[in-house]
């Protein structure tokens, strides 16, 4: 395996990071040698280094199941389990028949985050470009791909020009292994969503699609797709590297390996931190500078995530904040203090998420407006027991009537906020808005007009 | 997969249908939101499985669909202007 190239390709491999970091190393990002020389050549199975495709199993195969063995799941949002998407596309691929499986199929890093209070994407590319692009070619070459594309928010000229120049020369020193192009989506929320990064791909709109076809069956070019984050994919860089042991060092049985998670709110020092799953709030809230003023509550996964009263002990991983009630999502807490009032927070999300609609499905181009304007009621009027049912009722008409996940999500997150802050609207009702209503907005206010992806909203149908 | 697969949001609808589940469980009724139109044949047709929702969209019934009307799902599921309305074994 000293497919490395010219690169550092004689020396021995490095010892695999010890505790955290990681996956950025403090300072700014490694240049490609000394990235190499940090983390050790790209362990790529075929050291011919033939372009994907292949129409039977092969070593590649075998980075799958160390993947599998790892317990990575999907950083992206979903934490749907890595390896089995990967499985799911080389075994289409495969399938194809003689020709077909010579196209090869397709792989989309997904780094075109859009969730407001998220950051971590757009940190890791600017900071570790090499490790991600690591992890493009060796996913790559396990599924059969015979092309790449790392999507981008449209607006992020600089870092793309990063990523170009990365990936020039990356191609220079033989590590592609296939054509990595950059694109860029413009749109809002849903515009990363991954069937809607296919439709873009495919010439259409940045819009969801219905599923099926599911990327893995029929994606880009109308070929079998795996779409992986971008962090995903950078742990499979690692994984390649030093193995499904060597990730589970960190985190927990149910929730493997180390994390990008956004803290913001209320804390001294917000921004980007990597974790090993299964930390306590407390410990991450320490980590963030602790709190600047006293807490009340966490919304953890961001919006398509869910509040919780604020709990140190509650541990931050997927599996723990779904048994309390939220999510971690793409790794995002919003720390809410005591002085802001989480009624006209959820209200505020919920008016921008209502905007966010691709405008393409009834129940969520009707519904979700209408339950921001019920929240919008409950948190900055007197809200009587009929607009409460309402909102209840209207969970019911959005959930899971979306060919995307927005319906879902937003109702999910709305419903986080009736149960959490019960005492609250017990308050607004019997005496109107509380006086923390005036409180700036906690969670990230998204950029002003920002587009949906639709245009205008109306009722369809 | 990419967005969360959302906790599913009880919803209270229930209508009390029995779910034929004699036979080996058989096809049942979804909707592809992107092409529904809301022309309403099937909430005509069908609503035993097909109610409307406050814009006039129509909300099914999960699970499989009842052998009994089945002929009849599979007329709705023919008459939909929009082909929406999907009679699928899968999920």
């Amino acid at each position: 395996m000293s497919s490395a190239g010219a690169v550092s390709s004689a020396e021995p491999s490095p010892l695999p990071p010890a505790g955290l970091p990681r996956l950025v190393q403090p300072g700014g990002p490694l240049p490609l040698a000394d990235h190499l020389d940090s983390y050790g050549p790209v362990p790529f199975r075929d050291p011919v280094g033939r372009m994907g495709g292949a129409g039977r199993p092969g070593p590649a195969d075998e980075l799958i199941s160390e993947v599998e063995r790892a317990g990575l799941t999907g950083r992206g949002g979903a934490g749907f389990p890595a390896a089995r998407k990967m499985r799911a596309v080389a075994e289409t691929g495969r399938r194809a028949g003689p020709l077909h499986s010579q196209v090869g199929t397709v792989l989309v890093a997904n780094g075109a985050e859009s969730e407001p209070a998220s950051g971590k994407d757009r940190m890791l590319l600017a900071r570790a470009p090499h490790l991600v692009l690591d992890g493009i070619a060796l996913a790559a070459e396990a599924v059969g791909a015979t092309r790449g594309y790392l999507s981008l928010h449209d607006g992020e000229d600089e870092l793309a020009g990063q990523l170009a120049a990365a990936i020039t020369e990356r191609e220079r020193a033989g590590l592609n292994r296939v054509p990595i192009q950059l694109v860029r989506v413009t749109g809002g929320y849903v515009a990363s969503q991954e069937t809607a990064l296919l439709n873009r791909l495919n010439g259409g709109p940045a819009k969801p699609t219905f599923v099926p076809p599911r990327p893995a069956q029929r994606g880009a070019h109308g070929r079998p797709t795996l779409v992986q984050n971008v962090e995903t994919l950078a742990h499979v860089a690692l994984i390649a590297r030093f193995g499904a042991d060597w990730f589970r060092e960190l985190g927990t049985a149910e929730a493997a390996g180390s994390a990008l998670v956004t803290v913001t709110g209320a804390v001294r020092q917000p921004g980007v931190y990597e974790i090993a799953l299964g930390t306590s709030v407390g410990d991450l809230v320490s980590q963030a500078g602790g709190p600047s003023e006293p807490l009340q509550a966490v919304l953890a996964g961001g919006y398509f995530g869910g509040w919780l009263p604020y709990d140190q002990a509650v541990r931050v991983s997927d599996p723990a904040l779904r048994a309390a009630g939220a999510s971690l999502g793409p790794g995002v807490l919003v720390l809410l203090p005591e002085s802001a009032c989480g009624l006209a927070e959820t209200a505020r999300a919920a008016a921008y998420l209502a905007s966010q609609s691709a405008g393409q499905c009834g129940p969520c181009l009707n519904g979700l407006p209408a339950l921001a304007e019920a929240l919008g009621r409950v948190a900055f009027g007197r809200p009587d027991p009929g607009v409460l049912r309402w909102a209840e009722e209207l969970l019911g008409l959005v959930a899971r009537r979306g060919a995307c996940h927005l319906p879902d999500g937003t109702a999910a997150f709305v419903a986080s906020a009736l149960w959490t802050f019960a005492e609250e609207i017990r308050g607004h009702g019997s005496s109107g808005p509380c006086a923390r209503v005036g409180h700036a907005p906690v969670l990230p206010a998204p950029r002003p007009g920002a587009p949906s992806a639709a245009g205008p909203a109306g009722r369809r149908g | 997969m990419t967005a969360g697969q959302g906790e599913e949001i009880s919803t209270g609808q229930s209508q009390g249908i029995s779910t034929g589940r004699e036979a080996g469980p058989g096809p049942s009724l979804r909707v592809n939101p992107i092409a529904c139109e809301a022309h309403g044949l099937c909430i005509e047709m069908l609503p035993e499985l097909i109610r409307r929702d406050p814009w006039g969209f129509p909300i099914v019934s999960p699970g499989p669909v009842p052998a009994s009307l089945l002929p009849l799902a599979k007329r709705a599921a023919a008459l939909c202007p929009t082909l929406a309305l999907l009679l699928t074994q899968e999920e």
